[in-house]
């Protein structure tokens, strides 16, 4: 693994070589490779995220290489590792429009690392899919902006409406103090009252905390409280999903979609049987219907994901596949690079079937995803299944 | 004349000067004008904290703190309420000095290791502050900030604010290097080798401590509002115990006690990370191989283990001449 990156970035200063020969000889422009420009969380906090984000660009981009290219041209991916900091990540990006020469970048693990690139990229016009979940990201629109996640108001929705069928109208939230939690829950109250339901409790913890017994005995002694809902991220939920447990608290938990991974039924153990959260098809790939159209997509990149790396997908690395297939059906069908024509190209995207869901991009909707492309899920016998 | 040109004062002055003039000529796009502009920024931060550490000899890990307020004082002010930017930094830069001089005495009276987490606690502080006042911060997402403006006229662009960060670089320079050969830094010196002789020889020591944190604040302040204003967007990334420890690596990597020093330990750290970019997964590893060897081969700190270096040599050299001559 580490010995093909050492090989890939050997390659990478061997194409810039070359890429300097061809500027002298002239002729060989033709050859010249697209350039995808990624910057990526791949250590620091966010790591989780970056790293199967980079990993699946990485993969990708040989899988189209040695199936001949685009449009007869090699990719060639220049990634950098912005470590989840704002700052490194508008620098990179910078580096990734004025020196690299980029045709369109795909990256941006956390909001913050987007938000901070956005006036680069609108002002150099060049076409740029970000990773990060908030909505703020893509409301208001922005020119050249795209963005692959489900966005958390999304997320509220989806498990408001399931609250709903199962006749719930009194609520508890209780959630941590990060940048997801924070955005979920205000996302949430701005919605709770749509779909006809109460927040009675309103509990958070903070970021270090072990042990949320206190803030549960709390919610369990409200009285009237019909569901449990914890907008969280990151170690978090899986504590309070176990104390839940221990406290005997019987009232149906949803979880969000920050915690769909493995880890999480790991880390909470039975404690996290019937628990609900909204996810990617990509997460209960082989037990989607043959009828659904997401079936083959994300079968198949499971597949190949895990063969290839040895270890769980996750929905963060579905995020980046998305990115990538987006930007380069927009350069096939732009037939080149020219940045105004990909980006109205990524904005005329119609019905593309990616492993997040189905994107039908517009002039008014640069992500593309409807509610349709999330899931419920419940945890059953230590793993996902399809609420029906 | 010629031993004014080589003193630090004139000769270090202009040779920065004219690093500074002649820069631009080799930098070819915005990317690399970028660069300069952040190692601008770092070095004004690094030249006040290295009053406090190199000079008067007290350690702060706190400083990201200031940057931060720095930061987020202008970003809220300019953005939220609409302050002119230049009112918006003046105010914050006053702000910031006053909660230094406020929290400066009773932490100062610390030492060595209580110090350290004193100063540490408060970094810690406003970093949960600002990520938990997300009215007014925009939480751990961060705040977008207005452009710089002077009356009319908008800094923007990396060339312009190349230009800007440069002068003010210089002026920060400039106003360290005569702190230090004033009498109050030399009480800033003596009371760094023992506070007990300094005080003995009349100087207040208490009150010389919080002079030079509240000036090592307001250096960092005004570097962070100037960087809010630069790049647009503040996240609370800038504020963490961990930007702190990248301050203080800075001084001590450049030379402790050396204001050039300080200039360069934030130009060698903030373009290292670039350059380093083509190795990778292996980024860390040789960044750390390269800490660990300039520690080891230059303890002193880059430039004052390189200038001494050159003194001895200089010193054989005409230690040899005179025997030659003799």
């Amino acid at each position: 693994m580490k010995s093909t990156q050492v090989r890939n970035s050997l390659k990478r200063g061997l194409a810039a070589v070359a890429a300097t020969f061809a500027l002298f000889t002239g002729p060989a422009v033709a050859q010249e490779p697209i350039k995808i420009g990624a910057f990526l969380a791949v250590t620091g906090p966010a790591a989780s995220l970056g790293d199967p984000e980079q990993k699946t660009l990485e993969l990708y981009v040989g899988k189209i290489n040695a199936a001949g290219g685009v449009l007869g041209r090699k990719l060639q991916l220049i990634s950098y590792d912005a470590a989840g900091d704002a700052e490194k990540a508008r620098t990179f990006a910078k580096r990734l429009i004025e020196q690299d020469k980029v045709d369109v970048i795909v990256g941006g693990t956390s909001t913050g690392e987007t938000m901070a690139v956005i006036p680069l990229v609108e002002a150099a016009q060049i076409p740029f899919i970000s990773l990060a979940g908030a909505v703020v990201i893509v409301e208001p629109v922005k020119k050249w902006v795209f963005k692959t996640p489900h966005t958390d108001r999304m997320a509220c929705e989806k498990i408001f409406i399931d609250m709903q069928s199962r006749k719930f109208s009194k609520i508890a939230l209780i959630s941590g103090p990060g940048g997801f939690d924070k955005s979920m829950r205000a996302e949430c109250l701005k919605l709770n009252k749509k779909y006809g339901i109460d927040v009675i409790a309103d509990e958070t913890y903070g970021g270090g905390d072990t042990d949320m017994t206190a803030q549960l005995t709390k919610i369990k002694n409200t009285a009237g409280v019909q569901a449990v809902l914890n907008p969280g991220f990151g170690q978090g939920p899986a504590i309070v999903t176990k104390n839940y447990g221990q406290l005997g608290i019987t009232i149906p938990l949803y979880q969000s979609h920050g915690v769909a991974s493995k880890e999480f039924i790991k880390l909470a153990g039975a404690a996290a049987e019937g628990v609900r959260l909204p996810g990617a098809a990509l997460l209960v790939a082989d037990s989607l219907p043959a009828s659904d159209p997401q079936r083959s997509v994300a079968v198949a990149y499971k597949n190949e994901y895990e063969s290839h790396f040895k270890s769980d997908i996750s929905t963060f690395g579905g995020h980046a596949y998305d990115g990538l297939m987006i930007a380069v059906e927009a350069i096939k069908k732009a037939g080149g690079t020219d940045k105004a024509k990909v980006r109205d190209a990524i904005e005329s995207t119609r019905r593309f079937i990616g492993v997040d869901g189905t994107y039908t991009m517009s002039p008014t909707d640069h992500m593309g995803l409807d509610l349709s492309a999330f899931r419920m899920l419940e945890v059953k016998g230590g793993n996902w299944t399809l609420v029906k | 004349m010629l031993a004014r040109l080589a003193s630090p004062r004139t000769g270090g002055m202009l040779a920065l000067a004219a690093v500074i003039a002649l820069l631009p000529l080799v930098l070819s796009n915005k990317y690399f004008y970028d660069i300069a502009v952040l190692v601008g920024l770092n070095a004004i931060v690094c030249i006040g904290l290295n009053l406090l550490i190199g000079y008067a000899g007290q350690i702060s890990l706190g400083h990201a703190g200031f940057f931060g307020l720095g930061a987020y004082g202008s970003a809220i002010l300019a953005s939220r309420y609409g302050w002119p930017p230049l009112a918006a930094m003046l105010a914050t830069t006053f702000a910031v000095a006053a909660l230094a001089f406020v929290v400066g005495r009773p932490i100062l009276r610390l030492k060595g290791h209580y110090l350290a987490m004193a100063t540490l606690g408060l970094g810690v502080i406003i970093f949960m502050v600002i990520t938990t006042e997300d009215k007014f911060t925009g939480g751990p997402d961060g705040i977008a900030v207005v452009p710089f403006r002077i009356g009319g006229f908008v800094v923007q662009g990396e060339r312009i604010w190349y230009w800007v960060v440069g002068a003010l670089l210089l002026v920060a320079v400039w106003l360290a290097l005569n702190l230090i050969e004033s009498p109050a830094g030399r009480a800033l010196r003596a009371l760094h080798s023992s506070e007990i002789g300094a005080e003995v020889v009349g100087i207040n020591a208490a009150n010389h401590k919080v002079m030079v944190f509240v000036i090592s604040a307001v250096f960092a302040s005004v570097a962070g509002s100037l960087a809010a204003h630069y790049s647009g967007f503040v996240t609370p990334g800038k504020v963490t115990f961990l930007h702190s420890i990248e301050l203080v690596t800075m001084v001590v990597f450049g030379g402790m006690a050396s204001t050039f020093g300080a200039v360069v330990g934030a130009a060698v750290l903030t373009t290292l990370p670039q350059l380093l970019a083509v190795f990778e997964d292996y980024e860390m590893m040789v960044f750390g191989a390269v800490m660990m060897g300039t520690m080891i081969f230059l303890p002193r700190g880059v430039v004052p283990s390189l200038a001494r270096l050159l003194q001895t040599r200089r010193q054989r050299a005409s230690a040899d001449g005179e025997e030659e001559g003799a």
